[in-house]
């Protein structure tokens, strides 16, 4: 994870199980997984048995079979996308009792995704326990046109809406799960620096 | 009072100036020939009469055409201005403030009428003459915030506090130094002052937030901060930060004292007696080059400045492109005398 000297940037600690919680809810991805079965083998099953998993990602048949086996005994329920997990994490906290805690694995957007749909249920973000693994990829919001660019790999990036060449900077808003995004050649029309891939 | 209003732009062709008369009363920010970074908070208690310190809230000759400006900006990006849903009492609780304030300070321009809930608010200047009952939303054309946020030079944000912190849950900013507001509500004191350099590493916002955390309602504080800005333009957001940026690269050696503002923010901050929360006024003042040389103390005192910038503020504030032309234009009124204490005018 890059470290950064803008504070607004999150720092995610790693996932540790909440022994006392009645009920996990983790979201994950391919890679987040990982995190979480370590989380199991250290937790112990009468945890994971507390634990449903909303695992938002493309999945080959055999890789559904295994990450189901491997995060076993937690209810697995995998989603396609990104966006379905986190509308099926809305759906939970709809009927989410008390005692819940809540845990996010994987790319950046996925966690962002996770503790905004926590903030909207007044979930407090530092509640929230987080582990990032795999991709750097950002979500990205472009301060102009105010468009959402998702899987963001490279700065600078095309904004997919308005078409400037925007500077992603470390500034980020848990409110809006991204990014900032400004345009990098506002002074000289056209001075771009090389395109650099720095979150793959 | 005799306040003359002034029918000027902040945008196109830029018809911004002062007055002679109103040149003197520029809150200067540099107190000494060398730039240094301090938190420089101070009670906001009235400073001398006709001065920008006289009353909590400053009304002068711009403030007609700064309301037009402001309105101008909402009608293009309505989210400017926005509050979170808790943040209703501290709305009302900044109307209270400001109309209270401005009907005591300017009884000629302002007026309010107060009975029981049932109120009555007048502004000569705008042309505003609204009966409303306290703190029933439904009986305002806007929220509180933007009713009145509309009608007082500067912008105004509401800070929410809880858990040890500040939270910028409301505001309404339309002129601000390349801070957006939409991406920035809801962040915490820390937050979104991520991107400023040195001043984190400093201690200088953990002694900041530590002594706002603890103000008291009736005792308001104020600081002074500043950047440069290339013409008179108070819409200098990120949000179209691509228009305005290349005014930059338009700054030559012949139009510099012309072109390159000082930019003055007069923040007070004011705690809030329904809510708790804090009201932060940013109430900015430009001032081109050319009239700042007008007072000696100043035109010996700015390149001093200017020049003893560390190179990350030089960056953080975007004067590279034209500090060089700055200086050069600023070096033949520093004569060398020593300047007295202070950023008044002698």
């Amino acid at each position: 994870m890059t470290v950064s000297t803008i504070k607004s940037r999150p720092i995610y600690p790693g996932l540790s199980p909440d022994l006392n919680a009645r009920r996990n809810i983790i979201v994950c991805d391919k890679a987040g997984a990982a995190a979480v079965a370590e989380l199991f083998s250290r937790a112990g099953s009468a945890f994971a048995e507390r634990a449903t998993i909303i695992l938002a990602d493309s999945l080959s048949a055999t890789e559904t079979q295994t990450l189901s086996r491997d995060l076993a005994p937690a209810a697995v329920e995998i989603q396609p996308t990104l966006a379905d997990g986190i509308a099926r994490l809305r759906q939970l906290l709809e009927t989410a009792p008390m005692g819940l805690r809540l845990y996010a694995a994987g790319s950046e957007p996925l966690i962002g995704l996770v503790v905004q749909a926590g903030l909207d249920f007044s979930i407090d973000h530092l509640s929230i326990r987080t582990e990032h693994r795999g991709s750097l990829k950002r979500r990205v919001q472009c301060v102009h046109c105010k468009t959402f660019i998702e899987d963001v790999t490279t700065n600078p990036v095309k904004c997919t809406g308005c078409g400037l060449t925007l500077l992603v900077r470390d500034h980020y808003s848990r409110r809006l799960a991204a990014f900032q995004g400004v345009c990098i050649d506002a002074e000289v029309p056209g001075e771009v620096p090389p395109t650099e891939a720095l979150y793959l | 009072m005799g306040l003359t209003f002034r029918n000027e732009t902040f945008r196109d062709d830029f018809t911004y100036t002062n007055s002679p008369s109103n040149i003197r009363r520029f809150p200067f920010p540099f107190v000494e020939d060398q730039y240094r970074y301090s938190v420089n908070i101070e009670p906001h208690t009235p400073g001398p009469k006709g001065s920008p310190f006289e009353y909590h809230f400053d009304v002068d000759e711009h403030y007609v055409s700064e309301m037009r400006d402001r309105a101008m900006v909402l009608a293009a990006d309505p989210l400017r201005c926005q509050a979170l849903p808790h943040m209703m009492t501290a709305q009302w609780d900044m109307l209270e403030l400001l109309m209270t304030s401005l009907a005591r300070d300017y009884p000629e321009h302002f007026t309010l009428h107060r009975d029981g809930s049932a109120w009555h608010w007048i502004n000569r200047p705008l042309g505003i003459d609204q009966k409303f009952t306290f703190l029933d939303a439904s009986t305002l054309p806007y929220q509180p915030m933007e009713f009145i946020g509309r009608q007082v030079q500067g912008d105004f944000s509401i800070q929410d506090q809880r858990d040890n912190q500040l939270w910028m849950d409301a505001g309404i900013i339309t002129s601000q130094a390349d801070w957006s507001l939409d991406f920035d509500v809801g962040m915490n004191f820390f937050e979104w002052h991520g991107p400023v350099p040195l001043a984190h590493e400093a201690g200088v916002f953990e002694r900041a937030l530590k002594f706002l955390l603890n103000l008291q309602i009736g005792k308001p504080v104020r600081r002074l901060n500043w950047t440069m800005t290339i013409n008179p333009r108070l819409d200098t957001s990120p949000e179209n930060y691509h228009k305005w940026a290349s005014d930059r690269m338009t700054v030559t050696p012949e139009n510099v004292g012309k072109k390159v503002h000082l930019r003055v923010e007069m923040q007070g901050l004011f705690r809030l007696p329904r809510s708790n929360a804090i009201l932060f006024s940013i109430r900015g003042y430009l001032m081109s080059f050319e009239q700042i040389v007008t007072v000696p103390k100043w035109g010996r005192r700015l390149p001093r400045v200017l020049a003893s910038l560390p190179p990350e503020l030089v960056e953080y504030k975007s004067l590279g492109r034209y500090r060089d032309m700055a200086l050069a234009y600023l070096a033949p009124y520093d004569d060398g005398a020593p300047t007295s204490p202070g950023g008044g005018p002698d």
